[in-house]
């Protein structure tokens, strides 16, 4: 039966190169902790790519309750930190994910910086991969906000006033982000959920995507 | 430059030179050494580590509810700020005298900038063919001192905190309590303690803690009560045996209630729990 249906999408999509592409790659020795474990180092980039479907995951479940407006959204998250089945869990799982993933994509950008593994021909993957961090942050910063708890809203105040030190366009970065030059407030929350949800989930999809095609044409780079 | 043909890749990449281009890609079991098929034996592997490391991730998320602090409030001017853990590298830098004030540019954007900027282009600064970190040793000792100041930066950062001060001034997960106030537990509670810790037990930002979520049992709330404990003096309950016997009990009521509603949410959840 999914033989068939395999065979008929087959048949009008060609489908298999591309699952040749996906899934069908040889795995070297060098890099397979089952013959040598200290190739456990190559893991964390998978695990930053874990924890990242873990983030994505909980965070849809968390738009679910979460209402993106100073007098709710402090009372949403409590709600669904008190009241709801398994809240506590999926918030808890989106907080702390957002600290294992930056631990993550610490311990992967290292290891490839130590083997070398940014060099010719694989120095574009590299890039956007360090593009790939600083969306990462940019999620860390924005998502710290969004609970609006004291924490949050003196932290991102601070965040503010050092995007504004920034020479020439600092008022204007900061306009841009808190949605007005002076006041924290509903226009800042609004955006920094805009910004949260949309705008750097749509940049880390599609650096991700071009982080794996590359992997995938250029293949994990040789041993030491 | 050289291309097609004659580039030199590193490792075993497969990006073909132009004539092969077009042509499928060798076997996995050309390769020499133990390779092994991604798909599917590999990535049962995979999938187990990752159910490992799930594990230990939902034990951290069981044994550490994420904080929630009170709703936002600009007009707390006592309120200290702290960024999230892995900013605060950043945020340590801004407190030395030339990355501040009027030097405050380079401290937010010239330094971050460099650093930053270098590792966003390490493979055009570093070109060089070689890949064993003690071939370079110029660029792996410039990622070590970053690293290395990095580290420095978070560990002087949070070094510096005065976590006890943080606490009394940001008073984290209260949980709703009902407190009777006709008990003759609250009223003595009102003669000796209301003062600093508040009507309803919710602590006086840089005064006074917050008396829900204590872990405290009766015998030592007494204790504390009459020989006082960190910056709280002694002798600050003034009473009978009988009062500070009301008096222990009423707290370590608030305290049962307030474990009661935050752990069984759906037990209590009816009982004026979600009104503020």
């Amino acid at each position: 039966m999914l033989h068939k249906l395999y065979d008929w999408i087959d048949e009008r999509l060609d489908v298999t190169p591309i699952w040749r592409d996906i899934a069908d790659h040889e795995v070297p020795e060098h890099v397979n902790p089952a013959h040598h474990f200290s190739a456990f180092v190559y893991c964390f980039g998978g695990l930053t790519f874990f924890v990242t479907v873990i983030q994505v995951l909980s965070g849809m479940f968390l738009t679910m309750y979460y209402v993106p407006d100073i007098v709710n959204a402090w009372e949403s998250v409590k709600y669904l930190q008190t009241q709801v089945a398994h809240g506590q869990i999926v918030r808890g799982m989106h907080h702390w994910g957002a600290s294992v993933v930056i631990v993550m994509i610490f311990l992967h950008t290292l290891r490839v910086f130590f083997q070398g593994a940014y060099k010719k021909p694989r120095e574009l993957n590299w890039v956007v991969g360090v593009l790939l961090f600083f969306v990462m942050l940019g999620l860390g910063f924005t998502g710290y906000l969004l609970p609006w708890d004291n924490k949050a809203f003196f932290a991102t105040q601070v965040g503010l006033e050092i995007a504004e030190s920034v020479p020439y366009i600092g008022g204007d970065l900061k306009t841009l982000l808190a949605g007005d030059p002076e006041i924290v407030g509903a226009k800042t929350l609004a955006r920094f959920f805009a910004i949260h949800v949309f705008f750097l989930p749509a940049a880390l999809f599609a650096l991700m995507g071009a982080h794996f095609i590359m992997i995938r044409r250029q293949g994990i780079s040789g041993p030491l | 430059m050289q291309r097609g043909k004659g580039m030199k890749f590193v490792g075993d990449s497969r990006v073909p030179d132009k004539e092969s281009r077009n042509k499928i890609p060798k076997d996995y079991s050309e390769y020499p050494g133990r390779t092994e098929a991604f798909w599917p034996n590999f990535l049962l592997k995979e999938w187990l580590v990752g159910a490992v490391f799930l594990i230990g991730f939902l034990c951290l998320v069981a044994a550490h509810p994420s904080p929630l602090e009170q709703q936002a409030d600009p007009n707390n001017a006592s309120y200290i700020p702290l960024p999230d853990w892995y900013f605060l590298f950043l945020y340590e830098l801004l407190k030395y005298k030339y990355a501040a004030a009027q030097y405050v540019v380079i401290g937010t954007v010239i330094i971050p900038g460099l650093g930053f900027g270098a590792l966003l282009l390490a493979p055009f600064l570093d070109v060089g063919p070689e890949r064993k970190p003690s071939k370079r040793p110029i660029t792996v000792g410039l990622m070590l001192l970053g690293v290395a100041a990095t580290i420095w930066l978070t560990y002087e950062s949070a070094a510096h905190v005065n976590w006890e001060e943080r606490a009394k001034y940001s008073v984290a997960n209260v949980p709703d309590v009902e407190i009777d106030e006709d008990s003759p537990g609250y009223q003595v509670y009102s003669q000796n303690c209301m003062s600093c810790h508040g009507d309803s037990l919710q602590g006086n930002p840089g005064m006074a803690p917050s008396l829900v979520g204590i872990p405290y049992k009766a015998e030592q709330i007494k204790d504390i009560a009459k020989n006082g404990i960190g910056t709280m003096p002694a002798n600050q309950f003034q009473g009978s045996e009988e009062e500070l016997n009301q008096l222990a009990e009423f707290i370590v009521s608030i305290n049962e209630q307030a474990s009661g509603s935050g752990e069984g949410g759906e037990g209590k959840s009816e009982d004026g729990g979600s009104s503020h």
